[in-house]
């Protein structure tokens, strides 16, 4: 988490000492220090625009689920505000757990999705997150996982936990451009090319 | 009754479109103290307040998907993070196309125009290059040659700052470089997998500095070219050309302007420019000795379609009947792999360039009974990229499941692919080219352009060689194709019309007024105080990125028109 703020110095360093070579406009300068504050704002507690506290709540544990990190990362409160600007990624969300709540119900005679057992969950993830078990029955509940799955991962791999589990380790900026040497001459023995 | 605004005062050159091609001219021409109006369809640009670079995507709650998940469903005009400057479909601006055919027309309005983001691929055509005719017998002949513009290129070269390195290649002619970075790994193996294969790889030219010049600062790598760089470390029009000769005094620049019709005396020569004022929604005119058009080759060949007169019934210019036809773009073809040599691999800052570090110019042009006219070079992708929506989409498709498992396969797939694009010349066809819409208008009320579009056997031919060499490279880096597609299908395998965004010639230059609109120095044959400074004179679409010769064909047309305006001749 604290790797981004790192690398974030490290790029206005970098940036400031490539532009005093140039020289940097004044505005210039003041964006960077804008883009910098940016990352300061104070975030308080979310609430949902679009989905009932249910909704939200069962979207926040799925996505839990299927990314481990996407509920801290945020993974609920992206989808939400998207849905709430765009009426076909909302029916896609309420829809699909309103089929998961009911999916539930039938299976396992449990009011609904978030309040079933851990067991009873993943028996019947197990089985829509896979196209191979496509069927008239599952086929809502696939498709539906489909989008939960890209959209609680690209919460994920967005945060600041997701780049850092990555190991991304740029925007940066650097004064010259280089390699280490140990990356080069691991890929070259590793490709048997040298 | 509609009422017309007109300047009172003549101007000495109005030139319409701030793109590549005006921004040379712009530069050019206050540089040797001629006075610019320069009318732009967009507005002003201020990077300081419109670039997002080096924002990360969580620092926005919509990551960058845009307010209403554009992104998610197809509907992003342009990426959010990218310079703020470009659109696949302008509401309110309209184009058609002819039923069956597809073209897709990428349309900027800012001052820049597209050079706020472009790749900055800076290739110079090669001798041959102007000579397609006498080479293969299909398509025409420039009117000038490899010698003609060579200064101009070396002008270009030196004042926009380019990377490279001397190759002497024939297809990839030697320039005036600056120091290129050092390639990155998954380069240095596609490197070694080409010298395997008897095919170049060299340093990739590129419109970005290692050193600073001119008050620019030198590049700090942090990749983002396409966001718009804050310190001007690559060119674009806005910044290295026109806010800098706004300074010099001698360009006033009319914003939200578009472009509706030359206006012409009885003489033929053009006197005025009309334009709507975007913000009034106005018509206005500015009197003018010479004009030179540059806003970009379809939309100059619709304003010049749309200047009718009694003596130009055809539209300006246009008394060959020319304008429109001979449309091409860059013929496209993708194909990635993955790498099992880059699995593992040492995690590093591999941002560098916006861009590619190394590049594979084109190697048969001396082949004979070659399967297909002309050539193309190979585009490299691949290495750390900074993380986005999107990106682990792929992953997700292909592991399926959940969890920490999925999470370890997403984390494998992390830097481990290597994609090549070719980018390939099309030959003029009769079936490609623009013309008026005789049934629809835009907004302001002008008429728009219907497109046809079709590849033939050519194109086709070079997308199924371009598909077999990329197998070839990936599998000897020790790699596997991933998604092989039917390079016969738009859109799956060849690009679709004009998505490569290298549409040009729609206003040919040729020695012969039966079969071209424009001089040897892109001036009209019917209008000699008509110039036109973008990609619409090119008289064919070679294998190399058009922007540098742009620059150069508009650099060589606005030191003649200097030269004409002080003999008095226009």
């Amino acid at each position: 988490m604290s790797e981004n703020n790192v690398s974030r110095r490290t790029m206005l360093r970098n940036v400031a000492l490539a532009a005093s070579l140039g020289g940097l406009p004044a505005d210039a300068a003041q964006h960077v220090h804008n883009a910098a504050a940016e990352d300061k704002k104070a975030t308080g507690v979310y609430k949902p625009k679009l989905f009932t506290p249910h909704e939200f709540t069962t979207l926040a544990s799925l996505s839990e689920t299927i990314i481990p990190g996407a509920r801290a990362a945020g993974a609920a409160e992206f989808i939400d505000l998207l849905a709430a600007h765009n009426d076909e990624l909302a029916a896609i969300f309420t829809g699909g757990i309103a089929w998961l709540d009911r999916e539930m119900l039938r299976r396992h005679n449990t009011p609904d999705y978030v309040g079933a057992k851990p067991g009873q969950q993943t028996a019947l993830l197990d089985l829509i997150a896979y196209r191979k078990n496509d069927s008239p029955e599952l086929g809502p509940g696939i498709r539906f996982f489909e989008w939960a799955r890209k959209m609680a991962a690209d919460a994920y791999y967005t945060s600041k936990a997701g780049i850092a589990e990555l190991g991304y380790k740029g925007n940066a900026g650097m004064t010259e451009f280089k390699i280490p040497r140990e990356a080069i001459d691991y890929a070259m023995k590793k490709s048997e090319l040298a | 009754m509609l009422q017309v605004i007109r300047s009172p005062n003549v101007h000495d050159v109005v030139v319409i479109g701030s793109g590549a091609g005006g921004g040379t001219v712009v530069h050019v021409l206050t540089g040797l103290g001629v006075n610019v109006t320069l009318i732009e369809a967009g507005p002003m640009l201020n990077p300081a307040k419109d670039f997002k670079e080096h924002m990360w995507p969580h620092q926005v709650g919509h990551r960058g998907a845009g307010d209403a998940a554009e992104q998610y469903f197809d509907k992003q005009q342009w990426g959010y993070f990218n310079a703020p400057n470009g659109y696949w479909d302008i509401e309110g601006e309209p184009y058609t196309t002819v039923p069956g055919t597809t073209f897709k027309w990428f349309r900027s309005r800012v001052i820049g125009g597209r050079t706020n983001h472009y790749g900055r691929i800076s290739l110079r055509f090669a001798d041959y290059d102007f000579k397609p005719y006498s080479t293969d017998g299909l398509g025409d002949d420039w009117p000038i040659t490899y010698e003609d513009i060579a200064p101009y290129y070396d002008k270009a070269e030196t004042f926009i700052g380019v990377t490279g390195t001397k190759e002497n290649i024939r297809s990839a002619p030697d320039g005036i470089f600056q120091t290129p970075p050092d390639p990155r790994v998954h380069e240095i193996l596609v490197k070694h997998a080409c010298d395997g294969l008897k095919i170049p790889c060299i340093p990739s030219r590129m419109a970005m500095l290692t050193k600073p010049l001119n008050g620019r600062a030198a590049c700090h790598y942090c990749g983002q070219c396409g966001r718009g760089c804050v310190t001007a470390s690559n060119y674009s029009s806005s910044q290295v050309q026109i806010f800098p000769a706004m300074k010099t005094g001698r360009v006033q620049v009319i914003t939200n302007a578009m472009a509706r019709e030359l206006i012409t005396d009885g003489t033929g020569k053009v006197v005025a420019v009309s334009y709507i004022d975007k913000n009034t929604r106005t018509e206005k005119q500015v009197r003018c000795r010479s004009v030179v058009v540059a806003a970009s080759a379809c939309e100059s060949a619709r304003l010049l379609l749309n200047s009718k007169s009694a003596r130009h019934a055809n539209g300006l210019a246009n008394s060959s009947g020319v304008i429109g036809r001979y449309l091409t773009d860059s013929v496209g073809f993708g194909l990635s792999g993955r790498i099992p040599a880059l699995e593992g691999l040492p995690k590093h800052d591999s941002d560098g360039f916006g861009g590619m570090h190394m590049y594979i110019p084109w190697w048969e042009y001396a082949k004979k009974n070659k399967e297909f006219p002309r050539g193309y070079h190979v585009e490299i992708g691949g290495g750390f990229r900074m993380p986005q929506l999107g990106m682990t989409h792929g992953s997700c498709r292909r592991h399926e499941g959940y969890g920490p498992s999925l999470k370890q396969k997403i984390a494998g797939d992390y830097g481990v692919t290597v994609s090549l694009a070719g980018r390939g010349e099309m030959i003029p066809n009769q079936h490609t080219y623009c013309e008026i819409d005789p049934a629809v208008v835009d907004r302001f009320g002008i008429p728009v352009l219907r497109f046809s579009f079709r590849w033939t056997e050519h194109e086709v031919r070079q997308a199924r060689h371009m598909q077999a060499t990329f197998q070839e490279i990936i599998q000897k880096m020790g790699g596997t194709v991933s998604g092989l597609a039917n390079p016969e299908r738009e859109g799956e395998g060849i690009s679709i019309g004009g998505t490569i965004i290298h549409e040009l010639g729609t206003v040919r230059m040729g020695n012969d007024p039966n079969s071209s609109a424009l001089n040897a120095y892109c001036q009209a044959h019917d209008a000699k105080n008509l110039f036109v400074a973008d990609a619409a004179p090119f008289v064919s679409n070679p294998d190399k990125n058009p922007t540098l010769t742009i620059t150069a064909l508009a650099w060589r047309t606005a030191e003649y028109l200097a030269e004409e305006l002080k003999k008095g001749n226009v």
